[in-house]
């Protein structure tokens, strides 16, 4: 178990990148604490896999180091880095049984055959494949391949970190989540340091205790599910957390009043902007009330999602969506309202301070 | 559903029937119409039964020829396949080396095979060759013409430098289909090279191995031009394969009915062998699934 630094991380896969296009992992500076349960959330290919690759030795990062409890790995093997991954796809090894499979990472370390034997059917209990321990690997199903992928990944008892990345892409969805709440449990009995790279919010969210966001090569934030949800502070977090995701609107700032199209709404602190750059108001679905006060807007298309309701509208020409609990009622000619609180004003994509915020704290 | 018979669709077989008993039915008959006749020339037959069989059977021509081409095929496997395996390991897997060396391995297999030959007798010719120069200039006394073992050398090489390539080629398709993923999840797991080896790449290459040494094998068991070319079957009958000797029975002596009851031997031998590879390619197929 170990502390993971990452200091000033930087990637190309060709050689002779220059700009910053070039790199599909810009720049990043971060530390994975011992013992946390971190997932790494993004889109497909925002550098959520090469980053995992990097920590675990199986790239060679164009810049920066990577230290493990202070010391530099950079240059040491996956091997000597002792970390265990699991890929997205199933890897078996064909040629032998389920057991063997899961001794294989022991054994190459040359662990006595009686751990070897005590930590396998612990795995083969964990993962429901005690049944088959004497079979051949190869006429498994995709999910039962997946499990033992996932269980040659657990099975070592002293590993630094265990990466994940989207180990859960081919299981069913019920047993997506037995599996996940293993884990989870794993977690807590072992305490190792994690690292569960997804592109599915809700496996993020119910898994880790801190999510790192990941966009377009860089970390836009690091926080808790409820920070994450409620201060966002890149629009990138905003919409691609929560369902439906964040609203953004152009507007304009002056003091404590925020002007979206001919509209004044009013900001509970004044937000301190710094540049003239491109200024932006979000709000979540769910801040947004709908009632007989406010401003005008347009309903165009309620949708029903069962315990819920999703409205889509237009507000000063700019979409608007809403969530509504499955028995609010849409009043005719509805007018919406926003709570002051869950206003965020957004500079260039990035979330604006405001001056209460920094005062407190 | 009810099925409908047309009995019409005959006629849109038939022209492969056709090109088949030309190709295939009709000079196979003819063989074996002449392995159980003799014959003087003026169309004159006179029936032989199987005389002719068992005359092949029971001469040591024939069977001397029959362990000079199993040994043969059975050397040029020992040494095509492993270096085929290690040749294609070594290649590289992405960037411009992979088109220059699949070109590269190509290349043997481009050049028709009366011109390999040509090429290596002259290549080992002690007058003017290279490679015959060459030795001789070193103080070995080497001569294909003269000496059985460097006979067999030369016919040993050339094949390697022809076909090793055709192995090459199959495990190395065989090997750029494993996943990434399997690599990687190796070295995360500790395995050797050993081990990488044993237990992804052999069990990823097993399906175009067979297939290569079952080519292989058939082609070496009826190898006939390049050796034909090189060493003529000498020196003395040393060289002097399956094929060889036969076209020698048939027009170099014109004995017909002894070279067509050897020709159905030696298809019988190759069926039978084939039908063991099949067998053993399908069992192994089953034995995976």
């Amino acid at each position: 178990m170990a502390r993971i630094s990452l200091e000033h991380i930087r990637h190309a896969y060709s050689p002779r990148a220059k700009a910053a296009g070039d790199y599909a992992l810009k720049e990043v500076h971060h530390d994975w604490e011992d013992g946390g349960a971190y997932a790494l959330l993004g889109p497909s290919g925002c550098g959520k896999t090469t980053l995992l690759n990097i920590i675990s030795g199986l790239l060679h990062p164009s810049d920066g180091r990577i230290l493990f409890d202070g010391r530099d790995v950079t240059e040491l093997s996956t091997e000597e880095r002792n970390i265990a991954q699991v890929f997205q796809f199933p890897v078996v090894y064909d040629t032998m049984t389920v057991f063997d499979n899961l001794a294989f990472p022991l054994r190459n370390r040359k662990v006595p055959e009686a751990e070897v034997e005590k930590r396998v059917n612990e795995i083969l209990e964990m993962t429901d494949l005690a049944g088959m321990a004497k079979r051949r690997a190869q006429r498994l199903t995709a999910d039962q391949k997946q499990k033992i992928s996932l269980g040659r990944g657990l099975v070592r008892a002293n590993v630094n970190a265990i990466l994940f990345d989207e180990p859960l892409t081919v299981i069913d969805p019920h047993m997506k989540w037995v599996l996940r709440s293993q884990l989870k449990r794993l977690h807590r009995q072992s305490r190792f340091t994690m690292v569960y790279v997804t592109h599915d919010q809700t496996e993020a969210l119910t898994f880790a205790d801190k999510v790192v966001v990941m966009h377009d090569g860089q970390i836009v934030q690091i926080g808790t599910p409820a920070e994450l949800f409620e201060r966002p502070s890149h629009t990138f977090v905003g919409y691609f957390i929560g369902s439906p995701g964040m609203n953004f609107m152009p507007a304009s700032v002056e003091g404590v009043t925020a002007r979206v199209g001919d509209q004044t709404i009013a900001l509970a602190n004044a937000p301190i902007l710094r540049s003239d750059g491109k200024i932006e108001l979000g709000i979540r679905p769910e801040f947004i009330k709908l009632g007989r006060d406010g401003m005008p807007v347009t309903i165009n298309k309620v949708e029903d999602i069962g315990r819920q309701k999703i409205v889509r509208a237009t507000f000063c020409g700019q979409p608007l969506s809403i969530v509504l609990a499955e028995d609010d009622d849409i009043p005719t000619d509805a007018k919406v309202s926003f709570d002051q609180h869950a206003i965020g004003i957004f500079s260039d994509s990035w979330r604006v301070e405001n001056r209460s915020s920094r005062q407190g704290g | 559903m009810e099925k409908t018979w047309n009995n019409k669709a005959w006629f849109l077989v038939l022209p492969v029937l056709v090109l088949v008993a030309f190709s295939a039915v009709i000079p196979l008959m003819t063989v074996v119409n002449y392995s159980v006749q003799d014959t003087f020339g003026n169309n004159q037959f006179f029936w032989a039964g199987t005389d002719w069989f068992v005359e092949i059977l029971t001469s040591p021509r024939f069977w001397d020829a029959l362990w000079r081409n199993l040994i043969f095929s059975a050397v040029i496997l020992a040494i095509e396949v492993p270096l085929g395996i290690l040749i294609a390991l070594n290649m590289p897997k992405h960037g411009p080396g992979v088109p220059v060396c699949l070109v590269l391995m190509a290349l043997p297999l481009l050049i028709p095979w009366n011109v390999v030959g040509t090429i290596w007798q002259v290549f080992g010719r002690v007058d003017i060759g290279l490679l015959g120069y060459f030795l001789n200039s070193l103080g070995i006394s080497y001569n294909y013409t003269q000496n059985t073992a460097h006979a067999w050398a030369t016919v040993i090489v050339m094949d390697v430098w022809h076909w090793t390539s055709l192995v090459v080629l199959l495990c190395y398709a065989g090997l750029v289909s494993i996943p990434d993923a399997y690599y990687q999840a190796a070295r995360i797991d500790g395995a050797s090279r050993w081990s990488v080896f044993r237990h992804i790449q052999l069990p990823k290459m097993k399906r175009v191995l067979l297939i290569a040494v079952l080519l292989r094998f058939m082609d070496s068991f009826m190898i006939y031009t390049e050796p034909f070319v090189v060493t003529g079957g000498g020196p003395g009958n040393s060289t002097t394969f399956l094929s060889i000797d036969l076209v020698k029975m048939a027009i170099g002596q014109f004995d017909l009915g002894p070279a067509a009851a050897m020709s159905i031997i030696y298809f019988l031998i190759i069926l039978l062998l084939s039908w063991v590879f099949y067998t053993v390619m399908t069992q192994s197929d089953a034995e995976q699934s």
